[in-house]
């Protein structure tokens, strides 16, 4: 998809005024978090499996050649492919000739934030396959044609009464009376609806959680079960998936699948965790005819050995943006491509560049919410700082920004004179301001002022109200 | 023989020494109560988190470098903020990574750095003040100081032996008021409608009184508080625990209005 991210102000604006939207991200902050602090205060080894989880990403990242050797050497023993895809047109060609070979009209797909991210819908429509998401929230962006505003949980900017509308324009087949105003309603709609395509569909799609060295097995984790439909009454089971899935054992998997949950929704496991191994074999009952992996780098082996390259530890819980006082302001939308949050922040700069992205490592207060609930321990913030790092070298700020910030520099640097411009400004402020208090407006803190008010100083530095105490009680 | 009292330098903070002076006096008056010498040097302007947050690294690093000269040669480095403490103590040795002896004047700088409140509860082992503030008060856990230096428990207990005081919790203290320095600058939008939900969260308490221990966030709560015609009086910790209310009006409430 075309990314919007350099419109991010204006996203944003739009967001704030937006009282739907509002009204779910309000939901959202009284849901996540709580539910996350409470499963993990049933688990008391939970930052002991946090340092775990970390070292065996860490380890990975170290080691990668050896594990993504690894990993297809396995995958091809089970009977499967796997594809190596640098760019996000060289996996949709890939996945589009599969497709092709096979003949298939319709790719049913479990949730895939690779396939967001390689525009994937949009490529298969355009080249006459017919792409049907089987994730309930997947499911309603499609046909509202949005793309997901969270990893998790894609459609957490809509409530429920837009979904039904949505639904009564889309379900024409069905009796346009009937009742749409409760959640079960809704989803047992989207059951119905969906389980006719899942039995026609040619080629399934999913994601990976994890892609498993020593079995060459890729492991997803739902709470529809869609994704095991997806991938085992097809021709075909493709598997998008990306280096930060890979880990060597599947005892590593599940000492992460021990943090993800809980991190990402505060269940103890999500409702199915589903292995994929191979195609069917010819004692099974039942499995995918073919089994490929389309394993997409689109910029990440980039990060490697940089200050970035922690950022590939995540594993797509959705802790961050759960816990972002910015995300919860504004929705995933506002950040303007698939990876909204604080992973977005760090992860989209590296995707897309910086030039397009630039705001949205800025737009973090930097109070380490994220960095606290990360599972993987990302040190969110601080990437977010080298991004602006970046972008003061290349001189991507605003001008004017980057004068006063120059100013302000200089003085900072220069103690004797700072003195003096800190006595004048609090006194002029003071003398404005000091009898209300505060300010209504400000000239140059409008964007502050418009809000809220701004409090007046006191008066008098501290440093010229020190040295005159000095002087009177006759200390040096 | 008695140990010496240990000397403090008072790292006063750019926006306590512009706003509120009353906040350094405070800390003052505290640090003595607590057997410290304190002294103030006079070469400190600000910690550098404006430059550091904008991602100008040479500057942020020029001003680092005048902040440990200035204060390396005291027992301790005391600061009533957790964000200016915490950029000293956990940032600068982290902007001087590349330059070892740099970095071990920055480490010796940030191992005898604290934050006010932690700093009298953790290394002085005060147990009580003596306070008096009549009202119900809430407190806001500012991001830095809690996420950063651990700063949680030590307000709370202090608060607890001020007389007349009951202190009342805030939902959500550990969320970000939205200040976060440069960015109510660059995304005032997004900032107000964060300090807007706090300030919810603050009028739901009933608490006829906001404290905090970082000047950015009060005066970002304060000034919302006040737009919204919300009657809370917003103040620094420190003046409540040093029992100078009496003093100095309110953030944001003019000498006139008092």
């Amino acid at each position: 998809m075309q990314p919007t991210s350099h419109a991010f102000k204006a996203n944003a604006e739009g967001a704030l005024g937006n009282a739907h939207l509002q009204q779910a991200l309000k939901l959202m902050r009284a849901g996540f978090p709580g539910r996350r602090a409470a499963a993990i205060a049933r688990l008391p080894e939970f930052d002991d499996l946090r340092d775990e989880a970390k070292a065996i990403k860490d380890h990975v990242l170290a080691n990668l050649d050896f594990y993504l050797e690894a990993f297809e050497k396995n995958v091809i023993a089970q009977g499967g492919q796997v594809h190596w895809c640098r760019t996000p047109q060289e996996a949709c060609e890939t996945v589009l000739a599969i497709c092709r070979r096979l003949d298939a009209k319709t790719v049913t797909k479990g949730k895939t934030m690779i396939a967001e991210e390689i525009a994937l819908n949009d490529y298969l429509e355009a080249n006459g396959v017919t792409p049907i998401e089987t994730d309930l929230g997947e499911y309603i962006i499609q046909i509202r044609k949005e793309y997901p505003s969270h990893i998790i949980a894609p459609a957490i900017h809509l409530v429920k009464e837009q979904v039904a509308d949505s639904f009564r324009a889309t379900h024409r087949e069905l009796d346009p009376k009937r009742r749409l105003d409760e959640a079960p309603t809704l989803v047992a709609e989207a059951r119905g609806v969906l389980r006719q395509k899942f039995l026609s569909a040619d080629v399934g799609v999913t994601g990976a959680n994890f892609c498993v060295a020593e079995t060459g097995s890729t492991i997803i984790v739902t709470n529809e079960g869609n994704g095991d439909l997806t991938q085992t009454l097809t021709k075909a089971h493709i598997v998008l998936a990306s280096l930060e899935k890979l880990v060597p054992t599947l005892e590593d998997a599940s000492t992460i699948l021990r943090v993800l949950a809980r991190s990402a929704t505060g269940q103890e496991f999500s409702a199915y965790t589903t292995v994929s191994t191979g195609p069917r074999r010819a004692e099974d009952s039942d499995g995918p005819g073919e089994f490929h992996v389309v394993f997409l780098d689109n910029g990440r082996s980039a990060m490697l050995g940089t200050e970035f390259q922690d950022m590939l530890r995540c594993i797509r819980c959705g802790a961050c943006m759960n816990h972002c006082p910015v995300y919860a302001s504004v929705g995933g939308h506002a950040y303007g491509w698939v990876y909204p949050g604080p992973m977005g922040a760090v992860l989209t700069p590296s995707l897309v560049g910086v030039d397009e992205a630039g705001h949205l490592p800025n737009a973090s207060t930097f109070c380490g919410r994220c960095e606290s609930v990360c599972p993987m321990r990302i040190p969110l913030p601080k990437m977010m700082r080298h991004w602006r790092e970046r972008e003061f070298e290349k001189k991507l700020s605003p001008a004017t920004y980057r004068a006063g910030l120059g100013v302000w520099a200089f003085l900072a640097k220069n103690p004797p004179l700072y003195r003096l411009a800190a006595n004048a400004a609090a006194r002029v402020l003071a003398t404005f301001g000091g009898a209300r208090g505060r300010f209504r407006s400000l000239p140059l803190a409008a964007g502050w002022t418009q809000g809220r008010d701004m409090p007046a100083p006191q008066g008098r530095t501290f440093m010229s109200l020190w040295a005159a105490r000095r002087k009177e009680t006759g200390a040096s | 023989m008695p140990e010496m009292p240990p000397r403090v330098g008072l790292f006063v903070t750019c926006l306590v020494d512009l706003y509120r002076p009353a906040v350094g006096f405070a800390a003052v008056k505290l640090l003595e109560q607590a057997g410290c010498r304190v002294e103030v040097p006079l070469t400190q302007t600000c910690c550098g988190q404006p430059a550091y947050n904008s991602g100008d690294k040479a500057d942020t690093k020029a001003i680092a470098r005048q902040v440990i000269a200035a204060f390396e040669t005291f027992d301790y480095v005391v600061v009533p903020s957790g964000s200016c403490g915490g950029m000293i103590r956990l940032h600068y040795p982290e902007l001087f990574a590349d330059e070892p002896a740099m970095f071990q004047r920055a480490q010796h700088l940030a191992q005898r750095t604290w934050e006010l409140v932690s700093f009298l509860v953790d290394v002085m082992k005060c147990e009580q003040v003596a306070a008096r503030y009549d009202g119900v008060a809430t407190y806001h856990d500012a991001c830095s100081g809690l996420r950063e230096l651990g700063v949680k428990e030590q307000p709370r207990k202090l608060l607890q032996s001020v007389a007349g005081l009951r202190l009342s919790e805030l939902p959500g203290a550990e969320v970000c008021c939205g200040f976060g320095g440069t960015f109510s600058v660059k995304y005032p939008q997004i900032s107000d409608k964060m300090v807007g939900d706090k300030a919810a969260d603050i009028a739901a308490t009933g608490a006829d009184t906001l404290l905090a221990g970082d000047m950015g966030c009060l005066l970002n709560m304060a000034g919302k508080l006040s737009r919204l015609g919300k009657e809370v009086r917003v103040r620094h910790i420190a003046e409540v625990l040093a029992d100078m209310t009496g003093e100095v009006s309110p953030i944001g409430v003019g000498e006139a209005l008092r």
